[in-house]
């Protein structure tokens, strides 16, 4: 370990570490633009000189100067203060003052910065350099005149993105950050160049010209909209989210956050349900609380529970499904599932559903390979840290399932279920691979299980596994990545059908017959909803979508920002959501929803607050008290071996900006679907 | 004055046939096995005591260079690799240009002695991409070694495998810089890598790397053949041996010649360029290394050394010693101004310093030029000169800024004259350009 000395501290560093990192250790700040932790070092903002003797009589840049023992660093000698002044200057004197109409304003480095270490006034006579904006899509909002070309934007679309479709192009003066050809950013993480940007050059459209950030309030929350789990800080304005930022963790989401993620936000105020609705004469009208109760109850009395189900959908916090269960116990109704895809998991052994290696430590993998998973789309961060796995780490990737561009090199060893078999039973070549490697990983997506055969597909995944070596002692890379915020939990929960109980399938072919005849949704929308007959539907939910337009009551819910509650991601890390707002209108907590409705049909569900219960859910599932942490699960048997069909795998995920009621209500994301997914080729007035 | 036997370069004039035959007559290729035999590290100890410091501008000494590459014994798996610097683009400068064209084998031969000495089985030769017929005839040169034996497969007999391929540029002044050069081969753009690490250490594709100018490259075999106490007879101690200079400008008859270094700067003018143009009275200045080196006064000039040290001592450097003379005829300030120009166009835009600040000094000197500005900007010019001066990741920027800081150091009257002229409107000024 060198010993460094930093303005006259000596303190130890850590081998590698470079002159900054030495600053920071030592406890100073050093001012960067150019230079982030997470992308590759450019060494051109020459913001962070400082002086380093021995060395040549100049200031050395020290986001790229390795330590060496006996360095001593001086960040507050003349020299280093001139330099800063300096480079300060002549990153001003072409950037345009428009700090009152820039969106950057208040959270802008540069403008902290040139307070910090700048002069006082400009002695900068000339005309100032002009650049034509770019099109970067529809999230990305450019006003290149204040680039300072510090390459952020283009080194991470190039790393981390793996879409090299950014570039400096030009020379000197004229030298510009461009798309090369105009085009939109191609990426689902297009959005983190936003927050990269230090300065007001790359902004987001969709917020533009909204707010200043001191405006806002800042609730620190999970997202729903994918199953990662990604820490946000949600941004509000009184009573409406006006962004969606990501949070720095580590181990979920690093410090990105997916595009979907961050911009649907503006549906939270777009087709919401915001009071009960009653069907009356086959027309769904307002109604008071005490009303839509009153219709569930009259429905209910006297009908046998089996003739009873309920169905949680994807975006559900555990509180509500867990209160839902009980209520269903309550009525006698065994007829209960989570999984309203159809996917074939068991609701144990918990190894069977999460992602056994946790979300950080698939970068740690040699050899991957995809089951029936687009994770570019289901996933976006789940993909980045694959990228990362190749491209650092020179892990070798492939999978079963239809080809798709994922930005690394994935050999495609497959369409079905027959090439899984022959890895599984080692007549393929993979399985040599598989054994082979240290740390090898396997990612199973909805795509392969939520099929009729999915328990047989599951079955053959864990012999697959377990013939391959991919669970060890000290490692089990046995993954199942799912595209629901609240599968995981659900599963926890036992939110899955009881004693002869019905699952999905069961349950809509139930309701087509007459046999159910009260089908409860819970925030469920990605249901076959012609299927569900003449049954009495009650939907609970937040957004006016499949479910609310076949409902026969409508019970007004919270979304995921306007709630506390539980969430767990893909990987089984129990997480806590935040409430950033109030619902809107008289919608109201989904947990007290039916805790009321329970008293209505004197269900006997006791429950006062939010924290009784979270502790009945802790002592159902001891799990749930252990937030934030993730517990490998202990290996056990899953699965029920049995004929699979030769059909392909097929991700579940066809436009990624639109999988879920919120996302489906976003202007944002419609428009990202006109421009990604609904044909690339350029639209006529007649496209509406 | 330096005597015709004692010149490396015998056909600098294209007297002679610049190809194999020719190159051989006048004992290029002679014995170059020989020189293979003494082994690597007699050779880099050779160049060490003959003093010879790079020709491309920086004049770091070549021996204790080539001494980083790593040993036999510490070598890795990787390939090392020469790379010649040909991509001469500094205003003024064209000495490589000769030798490319009219002595490529002193070039070609040196690449393989060079890579020996360097544990280098391959060399690149970096060709500016303007040198079109200068290129054809390297290329041409490379083949006739080929097809002679003399670089290839067991080159000269020596048991070293030595290939040499010949790269054009693209016509970017920055690509002269070497880690922008190693960029630009390896099919990047051309933009100045971070140093540490330096290229000896991780160079092109991330290998053992060597750049070195063409005129330090195609010494090198003389200098072995005729012995380090030759060459370090020539010139003063840390300043020893033979240099090409270029001389341009307003002299009789500019011309390129081999001299000793630390030869005077007047004795250099009269004896080879015919003197200054209406004498030596009619003297202005004299840029004494290539565009990016601070003029000289008369004064100074009159007593000046051409070597290393001699101008060090003048704030102003030997560069490549292309000399560019400036007779009385000549405006000064545009003529300096039109350099600002130079280097605000070549700026590669990656550093803040250089990207920002290289067009704002070629727009106070416009300004200046004319008188259209105030005194104290000549002070403010000079500490924005100073502000990019060594806070930028290669050394363009500095190149830049000091013909600035030379006019100021020597002109400053000048400067204050026109301003002063146009406040009071006693003269119209020339216009810019």
């Amino acid at each position: 370990m060198p010993t460094v000395t930093v303005d006259g501290v000596q303190i130890e560093v850590p081998d590698g570490v470079t002159a900054l990192q030495a600053c920071e250790m030592a406890g100073k700040e050093i001012p960067r633009f150019c230079y982030h932790e997470r992308l590759s070092v450019a060494g051109n903002c020459r913001m962070c000189l400082v002086e380093v003797s021995p060395g040549p009589p100049k200031p050395a840049a020290s986001c790229a100067l390795p330590v060496a023992d006996g360095m001593e660093i001086k960040t507050d000698s003349e020299m280093v203060k001139n330099a800063r002044n300096g480079v300060m200057e002549f990153l001003l004197i072409n950037h345009p003052l428009d700090c009152p109409i820039c969106d950057q304003g208040g959270e802008c480095d540069l403008q902290d910065q040139a307070m910090a270490y700048g002069r006082g006034g400009s002695r900068f006579e000339e005309h100032k350099r002009a650049v034509k904006d770019k099109h970067m899509g529809p999230l990305v909002k450019t006003i290149m005149t204040r680039c300072i070309h510090c390459t952020r934007c283009v080194r991470f679309a190039t790393e981390v993105a793996g879409v090299p479709e950014l570039g400096l192009l030009g020379r000197g003066e004229h030298a510009e950050i461009t798309t090369y050809l105009e085009k939109s950013l191609d990426s689902e993480l297009s959005a983190n160049v936003i927050d990269l940007c230090p300065v007001g050059a790359l902004t987001s459209k969709p917020y533009a010209f909204i707010s200043r950030p001191w405006e806002l309030s800042k609730t620190e929350s999970v997202d729903v909209l994918d199953a990662v789990g990604a820490s946000i800080r949600v941004d509000a304005r009184q009573t409406e989210v006006l962004r969606v930022l990501p949070r720095l963790n580590e181990d979920v989401n690093e410090e990105w956050l997916a595009d979907k993620s961050r911009y649907a936000c503006d549906a939270l105020s777009r087709q919401r349900l915001d009071r009960p609705y009653v069907r009356r004469d086959g027309k769904l009208t307002e109604a008071r609380w005490d009303e839509a109760f009153a219709a569930i109850a009259h429905k209910m009395k006297g009908l046998d529970g089996r003739r009873i189900a309920a169905i949680a959908g994807d975006l559900c916090d555990a509180e509500s499904m867990f209160v839902l269960k009980g209520l269903m116990d309550a009525t006698g109704s065994p007829n209960r599932d989570c999984r309203q895809d159809g996917a074939k998991l068991p609701a144990e052994p918990r190894a069977a559903y999460v992602m056994n290696s946790g979300i950080a430590e698939i970068e740690t993998a040699d050899v991957v390979l995809l089951i029936g998973s687009n994770p570019r789309w289901e996933a976006p961060l789940v993909n980045t840290r694959l990228r990362k796995a190749w491209l650092q780490g020179g892990a070798s990737i492939a999978m079963v399932g239809s080809q798709i561009d994922l930005t690394y090199p994935c050999e495609n060893l497959g369409a079905g279920p027959d090439t899984l078999k022959a890895i599984a039973t080692g007549s393929h070549p993979f399985a040599e691979t598989l054994k082979r490697a240290e740390r090898p990983l396997m990612i199973v997506g909805m795509g392969a299980l939520a099929r009729d055969d999915g328990e047989a597909v599951l079955a053959t995944a864990r012999s697959l596994a377990e013939a391959c070596n991919v669970v060890r002692d000290d490692w089990n890379g046995f993954n199942v990545l799912h595209t629901a915020a609240a599968r995981v939990g659900g599963l926890d929960l036992g939110f899955v059908p009881g004693a002869d109980g019905c699952d999905v399938a069961g349950i809509l072919d139930g309701a087509s017959v007459g046999d159910i005849e009260l089908v409860y949704l819970l925030g469920a929308d990605e249901i076959d909803m012609s299927r569900l007959g003449n049954a009495f539907v009650v939907y609970q939910g937040h957004h006016g979508d499949a479910g609310a337009h076949r409902a026969d009551v409508i019970l007004p819910g919270a979304a995921y920002t306007e709630k506390n509650g539980t969430y767990v991601n893909t990987e089984g890390r129990v997480q806590l959501g935040r409430q950033a707002v109030q619902p809107p209108g008289d919608a109201r907590e989904d947990w007290a929803i039916i805790r009321a409705l329970s008293g209505v049909i004197d269900a006997g569900l006791e429950y006062v607050t939010l924290g009784d219960v979270r502790s009945a859910m802790v002592a159902a599932n001891p799990i749930f008290e252990q937030v934030d942490a993730r517990i490998t699960p202990a290996w056990g048997g899953f699965g029920v071996a049995g004929v699979m069909d030769d059909t392909a795998f097929k991700s579940p995920i066809d436009n990624y900006y639109m999988t879920d009621p919120i996302s489906r209500a976003s202007e944002t994301m419609a428009e990202c679907t006109r421009e990604f997914v609904a044909g690339s080729g350029d639209r006529t007035g007649t496209d509406g | 004055m330096l005597q015709d036997k004692d010149r490396i370069f015998q056909n600098l004039y294209a007297q002679d046939d610049w190809r194999l035959k020719g190159a051989k007559r006048r004992g290029i290729w002679d014995n170059t096995k020989e020189l293979i035999e003494r082994g690597r590290e007699t050779l880099v100890n050779e160049m060490k005591e003959s003093g010879l410091r790079g020709r491309g501008g920086a004049g770091f000494p070549t021996g204790v260079k080539w001494s980083f590459m790593p040993s036999e014994e510490h070598r890795d798996e990787r390939p090392h690799y020469l790379v010649v610097n040909a991509d001469e683009s500094e205003p003024g400068t064209c000495k490589d240009r000769e030798i490319l064209r009219y002595d490529p084998h002193t070039l070609v031969e040196g690449c393989l002695v060079a890579g020996f000495a360097m544990g280098a089985n391959v060399a690149y030769v970096y060709v500016r991409g303007e040198f079109y017929s200068e290129a054809s005839h390297l290329q041409q040169a490379i083949d006739e070694a080929y097809e002679a034996g003399l670089i290839g497969p067991n080159a000269c007999n020596s048991g070293w495998d030595f290939d040499v391929y010949l790269h054009r540029g693209a016509g970017a002044y920055i690509c002269g810089e070497e880690t922008a050069l190693l960029e630009s081969l390896e099919g990047k753009k051309g933009q100045p890598r971070l140093k540490p690490p330096f290229p000896a250490a991780c160079g092109l594709y991330g290998c053992p790397t060597t750049v070195n100018n063409v005129e330090t490259i195609a010494v090198a075999p003389t200098i072995l053949r005729r012995g380090p106490s030759w060459f370090a007879s020539f010139g003063r101690e840390n300043n020893t041996g033979t240099k090409i200079f270029s001389i341009s400008g307003h002299v009789n008859n500019p011309c390129n010649v081999e001299e000793e270094m630390s030869i005077p700067l007047k004795e250099l003018i009269e004896k080879h360029a015919g003197g200054v143009r209406g004498g030596w009275d009619n003297l202005q200045a004299v840029i004494p290394g290539g565009s990016s080196t601070p003029c000289l006064s008369k004064n100074i000039c009159d007593n000046v050394l051409m070597d290393f040290d001699g101008l060090r001592e003048h704030n102003t450097g030997l560069g490549t010693a292309a000399v560019i003379v400036i007779d009385k005829s000549a405006d000064m300030v545009e003529a300096i101004a039109r350099l600002s120009h130079f280097y605000r166009h070549e700026s590669c835009g990656q550093c803040t310093p250089c990207r920002e600040g290289m067009g704002w000094v070629y727009r106070v000197m416009k300004r200046l030029v004319t008188g259209d500005a105030e005194i104290e900007e000549i002070d403010m010019l000079w500490e924005v000169t100073k502000q990019i001066e060594g806070h930028t990741i290669c050394a363009l920027a500095d190149g830049g800024v000091w013909p600035v800081q030379g006019l100021i150091r020597h002109f400053r009257p000048e400067l204050e004259r026109r301003i002063l002229e146009r406040k009071t409107g006693s003269a119209p000024a020339q216009a810019a350009e």
